[in-house]
């Protein structure tokens, strides 16, 4: 096994072992890998598997219910637009659009560099700086499709 | 800190109090941090360090203000105390310089109408008219939310040591029940039954849970009490596990408020070394530990039945009921589900009395209640008022009216389970009676505001679309009928509606309320009656626009 994936094991032999002694700790334990990589691979979930003696079925089964997981990676920058309804009535369809006008791509999708993916979310909560986009996980406020091109520049590394 | 005994929390609380005389906030929240707070924060700390001031700089929760973050007060002696709004860190050395030092406060900088909208009831026990009045985000933009010691001082655990040590469990029950606390989480069910149903249910092992999932899209006012007061939610999770027996408990927090999570664990980390949580709350015999569950972007994890489920680790899919929760919950034992609102309530009702809450709102809707107020208005915010005010009078005095040029069209309560309160239909107070009398709800909380560049057709689409795709798919009417209903709407949307359209979505409305398995399928017609009830011509003209074009 190469260095990174015993790694990887060790992670979650540790996530696994924090959370066995709790009742019902499946999702919470993904959560803990999916913080860690972005999403849950599936070497891991059959790894999750052994060390929580949990079939392996009913891992996916939670998986795939919950919109919040990831079975793929992320793609370097993760843009997503809140539809929520109060960034709905201002703009976030427009804000969208332009994002894929100047990515090429789709909402759903991730370029081919792997370098941008278009995703929606659900109400982030700061519906008072309505229309809100997150780039990564950090709210940018009282966007409109002006600022587009700016946002994009910034995602530099 | 060391364990807390009783009389200990008198002295922390005045040994506070004594300390904090001049002393600067600043909002917090993921709002106020969206819009830079950060910054803010950081110059201000900076600033005083420089200048050798002895300042009190805290972080805060949410202030309410949205529209006007970052947002900071300062009160030091010698000038009055004041709100600034929209605060650049380029500021920062005008306000210190001017108001710390030469007490001379900035004006031109100040937001004197939103400091005048904040009655809290640690200040003012009693309403006035067409005001906002605060109980559930008393000390939210006050308060410290990760420090203990400063919700001490603001009158914390006050009522949970009134709990362990004048009243029996049973006393608690009948002081919440007589207070006449109806749910915040949307049904309005008597708070004091279920924690009685609870208490009574046969089992070994009960539950408390705290509903923090928060589910209508546009809201967020559980957000902003688990952020800027993390304590009282919790102090009052404590107070209702006292009264029904619980020596375990979970809160249940949607994964997209990462700040909200951050704060409540540490507010348990800090009470547990406080003797506030875990064995032998101070000093008694009475234990209780508390732990958070992520939920995980499912919307029907908001139901009570697939809440459980999800906490139990498995697909969030609902349950027929009875057995009620409070029969049968949580791996089987008897559980308590609340909201968080309705839990930051607790504590301000077993330290002032049932009585002093009945005075408060109307007859049958006793309290206050939270609103999101977003869409198109002036001034969107957090919003707190007693039941019975006027939509009128959050819609147009808290919230400022239209925008510059607009006209209000509509107001939008309950969200996705809720319905549309036409412009001229303002005056109706906000009571659980008289929203559902107009076929709409009080939900959890979220007000949107529509103006007359909205189409009404197009965010009944929206609302629909939403409850489609966060269907579980375990029964039939909701996943079938929301699937039809969408289709309809969005010919209609996009002006191709043909005349039997109207018809069809009031039958398949129908068939969905009546044979849905849970409160998602019942209600996600509602948005579409209610439309078609109040804006009849809406629909018309999205079917002769296709008429014309054919
Ligand atoms: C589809 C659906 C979603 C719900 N979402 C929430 C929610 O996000 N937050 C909440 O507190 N209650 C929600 N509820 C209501 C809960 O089932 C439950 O009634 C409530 O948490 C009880 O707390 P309360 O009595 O303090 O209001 C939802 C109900 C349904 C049917
Ligand atoms: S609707 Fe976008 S943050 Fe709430």
């Amino acid at each position: 096994m190469p260095a990174q994936e015993k790694d990887l094991a060790a992670d979650v032999a540790l996530a696994a072992r924090k959370w066995q002694k709790k009742r019902g700790a499946l999702i919470m334990v993904l959560h803990e890998i999916q913080g860690r990589l972005g999403y849950v691979p599936r070497e891991i979930a059959l790894e999750l598997s052994k060390q929580m003696n949990v079939p392996l079925a009913r891992i996916y089964e939670v998986l795939t219910f919950y919109n919040f997981f990831e079975l793929e990676p992320p793609a370097k920058y993760v843009i997503s637009g809140c539809m929520g309804t109060a960034c709905y009535l201002k703009g976030t369809p427009q804000i969208l659009q332009e994002f894929g006008r100047l990515l090429g791509i789709e909402v759903g999708q991730t370029t081919p560099d792997g370098k941008f993916s278009l995703t929606t979310v659900r109400c982030v909560g700061c519906c008072g700086q309505a229309p809100v986009i997150l780039v990564n996980g950090e709210v940018k406020s009282k966007v409109s499709p002006k600022d587009v091109p700016h946002i994009l520049a910034e995602c530099t590394d | 800190m060391t364990k807390l005994q009783k009389d200990e929390l008198e002295t922390i609380a005045e040994r506070r109090r004594a300390k904090r005389t001049d002393w600067i906030t600043v909002g917090m929240g993921s709002c106020g941090l969206a819009a830079g707070a950060d910054a803010v924060f950081r110059a201000l700390q900076d600033g005083a360090r420089e200048r050798g001031l002895e300042l009190d700089i805290r972080k805060t929760g949410c202030v309410g203000a949205c529209h006007a973050e970052p947002l900071v007060e300062v009160d030091v002696q010698g000038a009055p105390r004041t709100l600034y709004g929209h605060v650049k860190p380029e500021w920062v050395d005008l306000i210190l310089d001017s108001h710390v030092t030469l007490k001379r406060v900035v004006q031109r900088l100040a937001v004197p109408e939103i400091a005048e909208q904040r009655r809290t009831c640690n200040d003012h026990p009693q309403p006035e008219a067409n005001r906002q009045f605060k109980i559930v985000t008393r000390n939210c933009g006050l308060v410290d939310p990760e420090d203990l010691e400063d919700y001490i001082a603001f009158g914390g655990y006050q009522a949970l040591r009134r709990c362990l040590f004048e009243l029996s469990p049973e006393e608690v029950v009948e002081e919440v029940e007589s207070s006449g606390l109806r749910g915040r989480g949307g049904a309005g069910f008597s708070t004091g039954l279920k924690w009685r149903l609870t208490r009574e249910a046969a089992g070994r092992e009960k539950f408390i849970v705290c509903n923090g999932d928060e589910g209508d899209p546009g809201a967020y006012m559980d957000r902003s009490v688990l952020e800027g007061d993390p304590f009282s939610v919790i102090e009052g999770m404590t107070i209702a596990a006292y009264a029904i027996g619980a020596n375990e408990g979970y809160l249940y927090i949607r994964a997209e408020y990462p700040l909200a999570v951050a704060r409540i664990e540490a507010a348990i980390r800090s009470a547990k070394l406080a003797g506030l949580l875990g064995r032998n709350i101070l000093g008694t015999d009475f234990s209780l530990n508390l732990e958070v569950r992520l939920g995980a972007g499912a919307f029907v994890c908001g139901e009570e039945t697939a809440l459980i489920a999800s906490i139990e680790g498995k697909r969030g899919t609902p349950r027929p009921r009875p057995p009620y929760p409070s029969v049968s919950g949580l791996w089987g034992g008897p559980t308590c589900i609340n909201n968080v609102e309705t839990l930051a309530n607790i504590p301000p009702i077993l330290s002032n009395g049932a009585q002093w809450f009945r005075s408060i709102g109307t007859e049958r809707s006793p309290g206050t209640k939270v609103f999101a107020l977003t869409g198109k208005v002036r001034r969107p915010g957090l919003v707190e008022i007693p039941m019975g005010t006027p939509l009128r009078v959050v819609v147009e005095e808290i919230g400022g009216g239209a925008l510059p040029g607009r006209t209000i069209k509509a107001v939008q309560t309950g969200g996705p389970s809720g319905g549309v309160i036409p412009a001229a239909l303002l005056d109706t107070p906000v009571t659980y009676e008289d929203l559902a009398e107009l076929g709409s709800m009080m939900g959890s909380g979220g007000m949107i505001v529509m103006d007359d560049e909205d189409s009404i057709v197009d965010i009944t689409r929206f609302y629909l679309g939403f409850c489609v795709e966060e269907s579980c798919g375990k029964c039939a009417p909701c996943r079938i009928g929301g699937r039809q209903m969408l289709t309809i709407l969005e010919r209609l949307a996009e002006g191709r509606g043909r005349p039997e359209d109207l018809d069809q979505l009031r039958q398949i409305s129908k068939t969905m309320k009546a044979a849905s398995l849970c409160g998602l399928g019942k209600s996600a017609p509602n948005p579409v009656l209610s439309t078609l009830r109040f804006f009849p011509e809406e629909y018309q003209r999205a079917i002769s626009a296709s008429r014309s074009n054919a």
